[in-house]
């Protein structure tokens, strides 16, 4: 099982040394000439003002929410759906009550608003 | 025959064994076999990626009236080599607001995460980085990766164009994922298991399997899973992150060289893997008729679903934040709820192998029937969400419409009294 593991590791190492390698390699070929200009922050030819780390709207902090309600309900569900072969009928009702009960969630978000974007 | 169908395997094992015999059989001799593999099917991806950016600068060109690259070799066949020398040998200047480490960062995870995929990924027989048992699952997390990639492009750029389509990307992937995760857990209750290898050998006839692909079974979640593809890819229609026209590239704007293109790359890359997944899980993989190899089959399957997604990318116009944001959550993620509930019921009820009905009861069919029950209940919460939508549609035009009739009524009865 461990064993099956070492191959995901293989192939991010193979992945970050080709990569890598080829970022090295391209700053051996690559001219290197930086001007005042050149390193402007690019805004379609306007200066620039100020800097652009601002915070982020509270929607997509919302809607974050919302994604970690499904994402974590989801992985709930997924060894119930790798047993769902082996268990009976009755099973289905609980994973109906379970779905329900995200689909509630989603409702609730829905009616308090949070869905709308403007 | 036999020697074409099992040539990847065959000169897969004559290189395990050459290893072997000059290493003997040892912990560090498994981890170079390891190594090899996974540096053969990065090169491989990366070929695919130069593959992918001809064929879709062809075809999208024919769809537009073009002819497309025609000038580097036969066809435009080596463009893909020229725009590689262009990369390599192009200035490569940082923002001097950048926030440096976050900034050189974000282009290599977002390609080493894209190639990381294809370790699940079944090529032909045998032919399979690793058959992990949570395969599937490995994708979804993997896949996910790239977000967190392209934030750290948008925030460290410190430009406002690129950390706008960071924020869209972080809205947009984040919420695409759900659907996603949701339409493989149909596939994954009707396989037992998340092995794509399983699931491949589920949709053939051999293991048990009732040789009938996925997507007959679950038209609703095949058609749900390559939509949200596509969103979680950043491809048009769901481009938003990338708005030529609106934010000029969105979060690789300030990128350029070596590092815009392993963005290009981890783009690329991932569209191929979401077709490959795609392929696996709903078309059968490399499974299918005797007369071709099975990587000839997993080619061509493959094929057609990428030119269904440059053809999707020729003809659809980009859709707005709002109604991306409604698509997903008001339309796609009840409608997969309500699929996964109706695929555990009908599943449970109609049978297929007489163990399953001693065991837990139902009722027993032969698979086409089953297929055929699944198939049409998908297909039908398909066509009613579809309905729904379209009705909804309808009438919040009628009323911008009215609004606008309206309007303009008034405004020539202005214009007539000041007359």
């Amino acid at each position: 099982m461990r064993t099956d593991f070492v191959f995901v590791g293989a192939m991010l190492i193979a992945g970050l040394v080709l990569m890598g390698g080829a970022l090295i390699a391209a700053s051996f070929l690559r001219p290197h000439k930086p001007t005042k200009t050149k390193l402007d922050t690019y805004e379609c030819g306007i200066e620039t003002v100020g800097d652009a780390w601002v915070q982020f709207r509270v929607q997509y902090y919302l809607f974050a929410l919302i994604f970690v309600l499904f994402d974590v309900g989801g992985v709930l569900l997924f060894p119930f759906a790798v047993a769902f072969q082996q268990v009976p009928l009755y099973s289905v009702f609980i994973l109906a009550v379970f779905s329900i009960t995200l689909l509630g969630a989603l409702v609730y978000a829905w009616r308090k608003g949070v869905l709308e974007w403007d | 025959m036999d020697a074409l169908n099992n040539l990847l395997s065959t000169v897969g094992d004559a290189i395990a064994n050459l290893i072997y015999s000059l290493l003997g059989k040892n912990p560090g001799a498994d981890f170079a076999i390891a190594m090899l593999a996974a540096i053969l099917i990065c090169t491989a991806a990366a070929l695919g990626f130069m593959a992918l950016t001809w064929m879709e600068r062809k075809l999208v060109a024919r769809i537009q009236d073009r002819v497309g690259p025609n000038q580097a070799g036969p066809y435009g066949l080596l463009q893909p080599i020229a725009d590689g020398v262009k990369m390599f040998t192009k200035e490569d200047s940082t923002p001097r607001d950048a926030d440096r480490p976050v900034y050189n960062l974000a282009p290599l995870i977002i390609a080493i995460f894209a190639l990381a995929t294809y370790a699940v990924i079944p090529f032909a027989p045998r032919v399979v980085g690793t058959n992990l048992n949570i395969g599937v699952f490995y994708v979804v997390a993997i896949g996910s990766a790239s977000t967190i990639a392209i934030l750290m492009a948008g925030w460290g750029s410190n430009n406002k164009y690129s950390l706008l389509g960071a924020f869209r990307t972080v809205a947009q992937l984040v919420g695409y994922e759900v659907p996603m995760l949701l339409n493989i857990l149909p596939v994954v209750m009707l396989t037992g298991s998340m092995s794509l290898i399983d699931v491949i050998n589920k949709q053939t006839t051999q293991n048990g399997g009732a040789g009938i692909p996925f997507i007959l079974m679950l038209p609703l979640s095949a058609v749900v899973f390559i939509i949200s593809g596509i969103a979680e890819t950043g491809r048009s229609p769901f481009d938003l992150l990338e708005a030529e026209s609106e934010i000029v590239a969105g979060f690789h704007v300030e990128y350029s060289g070596m590092k815009f293109a392993l963005f290009f790359l981890g783009e690329y890359v991932n569209t191929l893997a979401i077709s490959l997944v795609f392929v696996t899980l709903f078309l059968g993989g490399y499974a299918g008729p005797e007369i071709l190899p099975g990587y000839v089959w997993l080619l061509l399957k493959v094929g057609v679903v990428l030119a269904f997604l440059m053809w999707l990318r020729g003809t659809l116009p980009r859709v707005r934040v709002d109604q991306l944001m409604n698509f997903n959550w008001k339309f796609l993620v009840p409608m997969s709820l309500i699929n996964i509930l109706a695929v555990a019921f009908l599943s449970k009820i109609f049978v297929t192998t007489a163990g399953a009905q001693t065991a837990n009861g139902g009722i027993l069919v032969h698979p086409i029937i089953q297929t055929i029950i699944l198939g049409g209940t998908g297909m039908f919460i398909l066509v009613m969400g579809l309905w729904l939508v379209a009705r909804r549609t309808r009438a919040l035009r009628l009323a911008e419409e009215q609004t606008l009739a309206e309007r303009r009524a008034q405004n020539m009865a202005t214009a007539a009294s000041l007359k």
